[in-house]
């Protein structure tokens, strides 16, 4: 897909296309080539050339088929009832589901699609920048600074002193967020930056930012009205409880706006899992680099929790599940796009079936899964070391 | 003259390392840089790959300033092998090698078979054909030594800069790498720069010798003129019997002992 460096490299030149180079025709016998054709193949149109993972784009494929099939199956889910056949008929037809399909479910559906995308996404380049597994967008400040945000104005606006408008609630809950979110980044960036930008100085300072602002956010908690922190308390765990198409449309413009950037800089996030001095050499600005990509996980996680509150730990996992599923040598971005998608959507139907007819926010669900899948991490990462 | 550094002066923050000095690359040369610890002769090669902003003087490849030139333009004239590379864990040579057509690739054109035959050349140059698939963690040290050379090989540029590229090499491994060194300027007229310790074996594969203390060239010229008993005094600090070398006819270097710094000497 994305990504062409990754575990294994067609070295030889494929039957067809064997050019008169001397060293050819024995390449061709050796047995490692015939390994790499299979794992990775040139794609090659006029002078246009790509490599293409057959493994990839069937793992992009399958996660594309369930990502879909958990959309429909969600959207069975509310005050009406309804069959598979029914969400798709009320999709294509024109009777009286079609409002609540259309105007109500799918809407939501999509945003968790999105937003899960748009996470995962963030996570893969945060990962592949700080090259550390366990860096996302919370690690970037972008979580955080929105929660903080949202939390404090939702407390400052009580309900005693008369609640937030209704201009509050549908817009200004997301442009906080969005501020919030820039803003967080902006200070874990500012802080991080030392004549340059290194990974895992980035991953320190950002555990740091993270932890005064998350603690901020308790505190406010602690001293808003009980209302209005339970009302907060749904919103910093993440929900797609009545998201609609004003949550769809951002999301999707922000996807649409960094994504051909984001598969761009794709190479050069390959170039940067080396040292500073080999990427230099190999004509890579690397500060440049790693700016432009950090800018567009802020971006797009900003954008996301924006639409649907800081969901928890799909940032986090879904790089490494595709990364798993690839056997790529980065998580790959495509493919992480698309397991944050699956995984959000899977999540939301848990979300909403498990304690049926009480529905929980999606983030409390993630939250679930990626704990242990957290803890998992550590003990490899460990074992590593010791190893 | 390839590369030309012009009154630079280096360092690492207030830390100045090298004050105004002058040094010239002739096309189609093997240069080595020879000197103590913290002579700078690894922070000259890294100003001269552009690794390192010069904070005074400036660099000069093919006589434009390399700093003005676009990064990617300069990885396609000149490849630069740093000191002890790093590689991310379980990638295999290929992979390794491949990464060297970085400067040559866009977005659309990102496996061309020109960037295949680069590479298979460049292996098979160094002699790694075979090694391909394996991750470069299970290579020997030369070996690998090998291998990082193919990916500056395979990048193309007539241009090489290797900084101690036979450090933590044993004997044999370290005549491997020079070997083939000396094939990449006699057999592909690569321009060479490269910093050694061993003065002996700079002497054999070198074409234009360079000694260096304090941040400064103390001489520099063919090994026969340089390596002399004098210099070594002068630039190591060393009392040594300089002889001709029985199989290569270069200078040879015995060690006798270490001498007091030149500041107690009379």
């Amino acid at each position: 897909m994305s990504a062409p460096a990754e575990k294994a490299r067609p070295v030889s030149a494929p039957a067809e296309k064997a050019t008169p180079v001397s060293a050819s025709e024995e390449k061709a016998t050796t047995p490692y080539a015939r390994d790499h054709r299979v794992r990775e193949r040139p794609l090659r149109i006029g002078p246009a050339s790509w490599t293409v993972r057959p493994r990839s784009a069937a793992v992009a494929l399958v996660l594309l088929a369930a990502t879909a099939l958990l959309t429909a199956l969600g959207m069975r889910i509310g005050d009406i009832p309804m069959s598979l056949a029914q969400v798709v008929g009320a999709v294509v037809g024109d009777g009286p589901d079609h409002f609540v399909v259309m105007e109500l479910r799918l809407p939501r559906a999509l945003t968790g699609v999105l937003v899960g995308a748009a996470l995962a996404l963030a996570g893969a380049v945060t990962q592949a920048v700080a090259r550390n597994p366990l860096a996302s967008p919370d690690v970037l400040g972008v979580t955080p600074g929105a929660s903080v945000s949202v939390v404090a104005v939702i407390v400052a606006t009580s309900s005693a002193a008369g609640g937030p408008g209704g201009t509050l609630a549908t817009l200004g809950i997301p442009l906080l967020s969005l501020i919030g979110g820039l803003v967080g980044a902006l200070a874990v960036y500012t802080l991080a930056w030392r004549g340059g930008l290194d990974g895992y100085r980035l991953v320190l300072v950002g555990i740091g930012v993270s932890a005064v602002f998350t603690n901020v956010k308790y505190w406010l908690l602690t001293i808003g009205d009980v209302n209005d922190s339970g009302r907060a308390m749904v919103w910093i765990s993440g929900s797609l409880n009545g998201r609609g198409w004003e949550h769809v449309v951002p999301v999707a413009i922000g996807l649409a706006v960094l994504v051909p950037p984001a598969l761009l800089g794709a190479r050069s996030l390959d170039a940067l899992r080396f040292g500073d001095d080999t990427v230099t050499g190999l004509g890579v600005r690397s500060n440049l680099v790693r700016s432009l990509m950090v800018l567009a996980a802020v971006l797009l996680a900003s954008v996301a929790t924006a639409a649907a509150g800081p969901i928890a730990f799909v940032a986090l996992a879904a790089p490494q599940v595709a990364l798993r599923l690839t056997g790529a040598a980065r998580p790959p971005l495509v493919v992480s796009a698309l397991t944050g998608a699956a995984l959000t959507v899977a999540a939301d139907l848990v979300a909403r079936t498990a304690f049926s007819p009480v529905e929980l926010p999606v983030g409390v669900v993630t939250a679930v899964l990626g704990a242990p899948y957290l803890i998992y991490l550590l003990i490899r990462a460990r074992r590593k070391a010791r190893s | 003259m390839r590369l030309r550094a012009v009154d630079v002066k280096l360092g690492y923050g207030d830390r100045v390392i090298v004050d105004g000095l002058d040094l010239g690359i002739e096309a189609g040369t093997v240069t080595t840089i020879i000197g103590p610890n913290g002579c700078g002769k690894s922070t000259l090669l890294r100003a001269l790959g552009r690794l390192l902003k010069p904070s005074g003087g400036e660099v000069l490849l093919d006589g434009k300033r390399i700093d003005r030139m676009p990064t990617r333009e300069v990885a396609k004239i000149l490849g630069v092998l740093p000191q002890a590379p790093t590689a991310p864990e379980g990638l295999t040579v290929a992979d390794l090698v491949a990464r060297g057509r970085h400067p040559h690739q866009t977005w659309y054109r990102q496996w061309s078979s020109g960037d295949e035959s680069a590479v298979n050349e460049a292996l098979s140059m160094t002699g790694l054909l075979d090694l391909g698939e394996r991750p470069l963690d299970e290579l020997s040290g030369g070996q690998r030594q090998r291998a990082w050379i193919s990916m500056a090989l395979a990048q193309g540029t007539d241009l090489l800069l290797l900084d101690e590229p036979t450090t933590f090499l044993d004997l044999a491994h370290q005549i491997e790498v020079l070997e083939l060194v000396r094939r990449l300027h006699s057999e592909l007229g690569r321009t060479v720069v490269m910093v050694l310790h061993d003065l002996n074996l700079a002497a054999r594969y070198t074409d234009h010798l360079v000694a260096m203390r304090g941040g400064e060239v103390v001489a520099a010229g063919p090994p026969g003129d340089v390596l002399t008993e004098g210099l070594l005094a002068e630039v190591f600090d060393l009392a040594a019997k300089v002889i001709e070398d029985p199989v290569t006819g270069t200078p040879l270097v015995v060690p006798v002992g270490p001498l007091p710094p030149p500041a107690r000497r009379d």
